[in-house]
Parts: C-alpha cells; sequence; structure tokens
C-alpha cells in the first residue's frame, strides 16, 4: 500500500475500499461492520434502528443546486432511507477554520433546517469546534442519523434476497453533482449551467416501499458513481450484471462537460440517486411511483441481474456492443488522451 | 493525445472565440487556426481549435453507407444459406 | 451532440458490422496507434461486434506509455524544488517514476497542479511571479501545437517564470519502426487528429514499401468501424494506400499554421520509446530560439538513476507482439489501482483498457 494517504482513497473506487478494508474494518471489525451496508442496522430490544455517519468536505462549499450544509442531510437521509429506515434523528458537528464568514454559516444552517424539515427529520444535536486559520478547509461538516426499519424491510440493505432476474432501476439522469462541482471549481473556465441533484430521496423511497413493491435492495450513488455501485452489487451478490447503456439518462449539458474533460459519466458523483433493485413483476409499478417524485421523474430501469458471468457487471453499450463495467481505480481525472 | 471535441463558435473576439459544446462555454484560442467563422464548428483540443469540421464532408462520410444497403442486399441470400 | 451523435447512429452501425463480416474472409491484423482510438473501440465494445477474421491489436499511441520513465523522474526531482510549480495534464499523474509518482509528491506537499490547458499554466506563471512554473508537454503532433503556442505567448509576453519540459514526439517514425522490427500488422487505423495537424502525406511511404494500409480514422464508433472496413476492403483487394475517412476533420495538406507553430518553437532530436528503443528524429526540443523557456537547460537539478521494473513487459505489449493478460504481472501485481507499468496507469494504456474492459 501507499506510504501516504491520497486524494484517491477518499474518492470512493478501489482505493478507498482497500483502505477502509485494511485499516477501519480491520481494527473495528465486528458482524455490523462487516455488513458494510449504508446505514449499520441495530437491534435494540425489538426494533431495528438503521444508524449512519458521512462527513462532508466539499470544495467550493456553495454550488448550483445546493451547498455543503444541503448535501449532509441529504446524504444522511438518504443512506438511512436506502437502509429501509424511516429517517428520524440527525446530529450535526461542524469543524470551522477562523475566519469564515458568519453570513455564510447562517446560510447553510438554514438550508439545513429547510432540508430537514422537507425530509421530516429533525437535527437533535450537535458539535461545533473552530480550528486556527488554515487548519480546515473553510467548514467541514459531520452528520449521523437514525432510523427505523420496519420488519418487513430488513432485507434490503445487505440486499441477501437478490437473484437473477430481478430488474435494476435508477431514479434519473447521473453525472450531475460531480460534474456541478468540477465546474464550479473553475477548471478550464468553462461556463454552464448544470446543477447538482442533491435531494432527500426517502418520500419517494417510502411511497414505493408503501406500494407493497418487493425492493430486494437500494444503494445510493455517490462518490465513484453509478458504476461502482453497480460493481459492488455484482461482486456481493455473487450475480451477474446486464446494464444497457441507452437506458441510462444523461442530461445534455452534463454529457457536453464529460466529452470535453473525457470523463465517464458512470464514474462521476451522484447526490440524488440511487439504484434499486426491484422484483422483476414490481418494476414497471415501481418506475411509476417514482416518475411522479421531482427527484425521480426520469427514473427508468437500467438493467437487470442475471445468472451468466457471475460477478461481472456487462455494459450492453450504445451501439450494440458488449464490456465489463469495472471500478476505478482513484478519483477519475480530466485527461487529453 | 488526441480528446478533442467538436464545438460551436458562438461568437468571437480576435485571437478568441466562444464555443459550445452540448451548452457548456468555452472561450477557445484560435491562435492555431485560420478563417473562424460564427456558427463554424471546430475541434477543440486542450484550449485550442486545432481545425474546422466540414459540414460538407460529414454529410458525405454519412451518405457513403448507402452503399451498404447494396451491400447488405447481395449478402442475404449468402447469410440465410 | 452534432458531429457525435450521428456517428453512434445504430443502424449505421449494424449495416457497418454486416459489412466488415461480409467481405473479410482471411485473417487480417490491424492496429491503433492512438490512445484515443484505443479508448474508444474498448468502450463501445468493439471487439466484440468484429469476425473471428479481424484482430484488432493496440500499438504505441499512447504518449505516457511509451514515455521514458526518465521524464518522469525529472519531473518530480523538479516538483521537489522549492519555489516551483508543476503544471501538467491529468494523464502523467499517476505514471510511476523509478521511486516516486507526482500524485505522490503532491501529497507530501509538492505543488503539482492539473491543468486543462497550457493557456492555464500561462496564467499561473502570471500570477505567481515569484514562483517558476513548468509545463510538462508530453503528446504526439495533436498536443504539440499548443505547447509551442503556450511558448510563443511566453516569449511575447516577456515571461521570465515559465518553461517547458518536453517529451513530444511524432508518430511516422513508431509506425515504420514496428514493421521493421517484425511485427505483423496488415493496416493501420491511423491517428486521426495527429493527422488533423500533420496531414496524411507523412503516410505515403507505409503503404508504398510495406504493402501495409493506412486509413485515418475518427473516434467515434461509425468512424471507427468505417475505417476497419476500408482496411479489411485493401487487404482482401491487395490494394493498399493511405485512405481519409475522417474527412470532416483531416485534409491532405492538415493544419498549415499549427505545424508553423511546432516549427517556431521545437527542433526535432532522437528520442526513447519504451518498446521501440532509441528512434531518430522522433522526439520534438525547445530550440535556441526559445532556449530561456526550456526546464531542461534553465533549471538545474539532479535525476535519480532511472530503474525499470522486472517482469514488466510494457515494452512487448506496445509493439502488438503480446497482449496484456501474457505479462505475469498482469491482474496480480499490477491492477487499475496499483499500476506496475505505464500500461496499466494511463487511462488508454492497452492494459488499463484490457483490465477495465475485457478480463
Amino acid at each position: 500500500m501507499e506510504k501516504n494517504v491520497l486524494l484517491g482513497h477518499g474518492s470512493g473506487g478501489k482505493l478507498s475500499h482497500d483502505l477502509i478494508k485494511k485499516i477501519f474494518v480491520a481494527y473495528f471489525d465486528n458482524e455490523i461492520l462487516r455488513q458494510q451496508t449504508d446505514s449499520a442496522l441495530l437491534k435494540v430490544e425489538k426494533t431495528t434502528i438503521a444508524f449512519t455517519t458521512d462527513s462532508y468536505v466539499v470544495d467550493p462549499i456553495f454550488f448550483p443546486g445546493g451547498n455543503i450544509g444541503k448535501l449532509a442531510v441529504c446524504g444522511t437521509v438518504n443512506d438511512l432511507a436506502v437502509s429501509g429506515a424511516v429517517p428520524k434523528y440527525i446530529s450535526a458537528g461542524f469543524i470551522i477554520e477562523e475566519g469564515f464568514p458568519l453570513s455564510d454559516l447562517e446560510t447553510i444552517v438554514k438550508t439545513m433546517a429547510d432540508e430537514a424539515k422537507k425530509a421530516g427529520v429533525v437535527i437533535v444535536t450537535g458539535d461545533t469546534k473552530v480550528v486556527n486559520r488554515g487548519q480546515c478547509d473553510k467548514l467541514f461538516i459531520n452528520t449521523a442519523g437514525v432510523g427505523v426499519v420496519d420488519d418487513k424491510n430488513q432485507e434490503i440493505a445487505a440486499g441477501k434476497n437478490i437473484g437473477a432476474g430481478d430488474r435494476i432501476i435508477v431514479n434519473g439522469s447521473i453525472a450531475d453533482h460531480g460534474m456541478t462541482i468540477m465546474a464550479s471549481r473553475n477548471f478550464g473556465n468553462f461556463k454552464t449551467d448544470i446543477h447538482s441533484d442533491c435531494a432527500s430521496l426517502n418520500a419517494m423511497i417510502h411511497d414505493v416501499l408503501d406500494a407493497g413493491c418487493r425492493v430486494k435492495f437500494m444503494r445510493d450513488a455517490t462518490r465513484g458513481g453509478l458504476a461502482t455501485v453497480l460493481c459492488e452489487l455484482a461482486e456481493s451478490t455473487g450475480n451477474g450484471l446486464v446494464i444497457d447503456e441507452k437506458a441510462v439518462v444523461v442530461k445534455e449539458n452534463v454529457r457536453g462537460m464529460c466529452e470535453l474533460l473525457g470523463f465517464d459519466p458512470f464514474y462521476v458523483a451522484n447526490e440524488g440517486k440511487l439504484v434499486m433493485v426491484v422484483a422483476a413483476e414490481d418494476a414497471e409499478k415501481a418506475v411509476g411511483i417514482m416518475q411522479k417524485h421531482p427527484e425521480g421523474k426520469q427514473s427508468s430501469i437500467i438493467g437487470q441481474l442475471v445468472s451468466d458471468h457471475p460477478g461481472k457487471a456487462i455494459l450492453l453499450t450504445e451501439i450494440g456492443g458488449k464490456r465489463i463495467i469495472d471500478m476505478l481505480a482513484g478519483e477519475q481525472l480530466p485527461r487529453i488522451c | 493525445m488526441c480528446l478533442s471535441i467538436p464545438a460551436k463558435v458562438t461568437s468571437i473576439n480576435g485571437d478568441t472565440a466562444v464555443v459550445s459544446v452540448g451548452g457548456t462555454e468555452y472561450e477557445a484560442s484560435l491562435q492555431l487556426l485560420n478563417d473562424v467563422k460564427i456558427g463554424d464548428y471546430i475541434l477543440l483540443h486542450t484550449g485550442f481549435a486545432i481545425q474546422k469540421i466540414s459540414e460538407e464532408d460529414a454529410i458525405e462520410t454519412l451518405k457513403v453507407f448507402k452503399e451498404f444497403d447494396e451491400l447488405n442486399e447481395q449478402i442475404k441470400p449468402k447469410l440465410e444459406e | 451532440m452534432k458531429h457525435i451523435d450521428e456517428y453512434r447512429d445504430r443502424d449505421l452501425v449494424d449495416k457497418l458490422v454486416k459489412g466488415i463480416h461480409a467481405i473479410s474472409k482471411k485473417e487480417v491484423v490491424l492496429m491503433e496507434v492512438c490512445g484515443g482510438h484505443t479508448w474508444a473501440i474498448q468502450k463501445f465494445g468493439i471487439p466484440s461486434l468484429m469476425p473471428p477474421t479481424v484482430k484488432l491489436i493496440s500499438g504505441p499511441g499512447c504518449p505516457v506509455c511509451v514515455t521514458d520513465r526518465r521524464f518522469l523522474d525529472h519531473a518530480v526531482a523538479l516538483s521537489r524544488l522549492p519555489g516551483v510549480v508543476i503544471t501538467t495534464y491529468g494523464d502523467l499523474i499517476r505514471v510511476p517514476g523509478s521511486s516516486s509518482s507526482l500524485n505522490e509528491e503532491k501529497s507530501r506537499g509538492a505543488d503539482v497542479r492539473i491543468v486543462y490547458s497550457v493557456l492555464d499554466a500561462l496564467k499561473i506563471a502570471k500570477e505567481n511571479p515569484s514562483k517558476k512554473v513548468v509545463f510538462l508537454g508530453v503528446g504526439f503532433e495533436t498536443t504539440t501545437p499548443p505547447s509551442a503556442a503556450g511558448l510563443i505567448n511566453a516569449m511575447k509576453e516577456n515571461l521570465k517564470n515559465f518553461f517547458l519540459l518536453s517529451s513530444h514526439k511524432v508518430m511516422p517514425p513508431a509506425m515504420s519502426a514496428l514493421i521493421d522490427e517484425g511485427v505483423a500488422i496488415n493496416g493501420y487505423i491511423a491517428p486521426g487528429h495527429v493527422s488533423v495537424i500533420t496531414g496524411t502525406s507523412i503516410y505515403e511511404p507505409i503503404p508504398r514499401s510495406y504493402s501495409v494500409g493506412c486509413v485515418v480514422s475518427g473516434f467515434e464508433p461509425v468512424d471507427i468501424l468505417q475505417s476497419i472496413y476500408m482496411l479489411v476492403k485493401q487487404f482482401e483487394n491487395n490494394d493498399f494506400k493511405v485512405e481519409i475517412q475522417y474527412k470532416r476533420a483531416v485534409t491532405p495538406e492538415g493544419n498549415v499554421k499549427a505545424r508553423e507553430a511546432i516549427n517556431e518553437v521545437f527542433r526535432a532530436r532522437d528520442d526513447w520509446w519504451r518498446g521501440l528503443g532509441t528512434l531518430p528524429l522522433s522526439g520534438l526540443g525547445v530550440n535556441d530560439k526559445y532556449a530561456d523557456f526550456d526546464a531542461e537547460k534553465m533549471i538545474p537539478v539532479e535525476i535519480e538513476e532511472t530503474k525499470e521494473d522486472k517482469g514488466c513487459i510494457c515494452g512487448l505489449i506496445l509493439k502488438g507482439l503480446k497482449k496484456p493478460n501474457d505479462c505475469k504481472l498482469f491482474g496480480t501485481a499490477c491492477t487499475s489501482s496499483n499500476p506496475v507499468g505505464a500500461c496499466m496507469v494511463s487511462h488508454e494504456g492497452a492494459c488499463n483498457a484490457y483490465y477495465r474492459f475485457n478480463r
């Protein structure tokens, strides 16, 4: 392994997985942690609680479509919701750099309050630390969240019931968030109107579950993008995946940015997109319900699980060719080749 | 080393042009290319316009596939054997 | 998107694929020598559409892959000097040098910045007059004119703190060298954007001397498939020539203005290519007129002794003599997250493309 921590270790790809496996899971090791689900499911007497945490260090902290606070609340709500839980309570810890404008802090905190209200969660505890100028990059936020998991939804987080024939659904366009951040960092000085897809998905998920659709697995497609979730799904279930490239939605303006920088949208971060595995007979119904929500207007079935090529995710390319979808090593970088 | 993208010229300001790729705009250098006009499509490579895309030749390239219709008609009986 | 989507049209693709299947009778080996082609061929899954007679192999088209490890060591050494800012395209950042990479140096505090264009590097130089800004120039004839423009502008604006470290190369010597070495090739899918700059007369010696066809190809699936069709047709008819498939961007004369910029700033020199050794006049160094901007001359630094990895057969893979999975290190010691050789690091190195799309 490398001697120092690299940016790639935080990008969600193979390097991140290695770091988690070789250091964090190795030392913290326990049955619950080994499940590696988006939220840990904890039995507290007869109830199953979902518990999750995330830290937010995005730069820039304000971007089209949101800010670091919105990311924090939506991110934690979504980690709970995709694990089959009803999100209830959130904690918020702030590490603030000396000199950070109070007006900016207020804007961010107000955003968090608005988002929490929309998602139906309460921010019940928190912490604040201030560090010397230069010791953190403007503002870091950590959120932790708890939710309650109904008995019938217990299997969703780990996806133990997935089988060949199940359909794979995504709730809309991919790569919006990551390319928004790229553009906002003024890399290359591109001017664009793309904006982040940052949103809480719990209401949409709730309606799908409430309608009785047999949802077998969900994961939000954040760092590492859609491809990373598909690879993880193939590896962990031992099934093969077949994905239809034409069914995956990419907005025109996002595509333009991707083509310019040589990015593959499949590996770009999202903040309002999930991958849902549903029993074949419920797939169309689930998509119909999702499309009625603003966060799911462009929901589509993008593929299915198969018994062939176990552990591998295969892409049917837009021209009818076939190739493997692999996990990216570290962060995707702008290239000229 | 060739990632170059077709981009449409939307305005020109001396040695630079604003070009658009699917809605994203960039101020490209025209230092390496002559006779660029608004409405032209250029190939954008690492910030420079390196060539104009010929609309005529693009149409020609796509037209060539007419010959394939005939070819396919010829091979159809062979494939069905 | 215009000039992209039309060339991904499924009907046209199907027609071309059927056409290739129909005319290909004998086994034919086609090599592409452009990283962009390696990438596109794998990304669209083109090998899965070919008849068994058509073999597509990857050549030394990835400039990152063929670049001497010493260039990376030089960049690493410069990055360790106080007051030096290294500006580079993203492609180079993870390429392993003998003991480190630019990414490693960045994590240790070196000022290494990824830029989209040499113009961004010039801006950094102007905004930081007390720092020495070094731009890493890699790439073939497509990317050389921008580097040239960078130095022309630096001279015009009288910048004292902007430098180029050049590892630019030219393509044609490698194409001949491969056949001279005995690599069995029946046709070249010739690099589309290199040809935009150079024009096509540079390829004329290849069909003439070697009976190997050259078709200058665009980068969309329809372009590549049409080029494959044209090469197979040449081969089946024993009629080898230079043809342009990428007519909408490539002319026989190329871009004269861009070539003038190259000639203004650079001079040809012998250069070492991984897999091919030293090829005469195959590289480009900064000429005397622009010596004040040549990092090699202006920033003295000690460079460590170059160490290559045992077992890495990038050289043979770059020549198309071996496939990535012929390498003992492939998939085990050398993976895309832990690359040993340049072919695995580079986003469109043959090993990387193979590992990610084909294993």
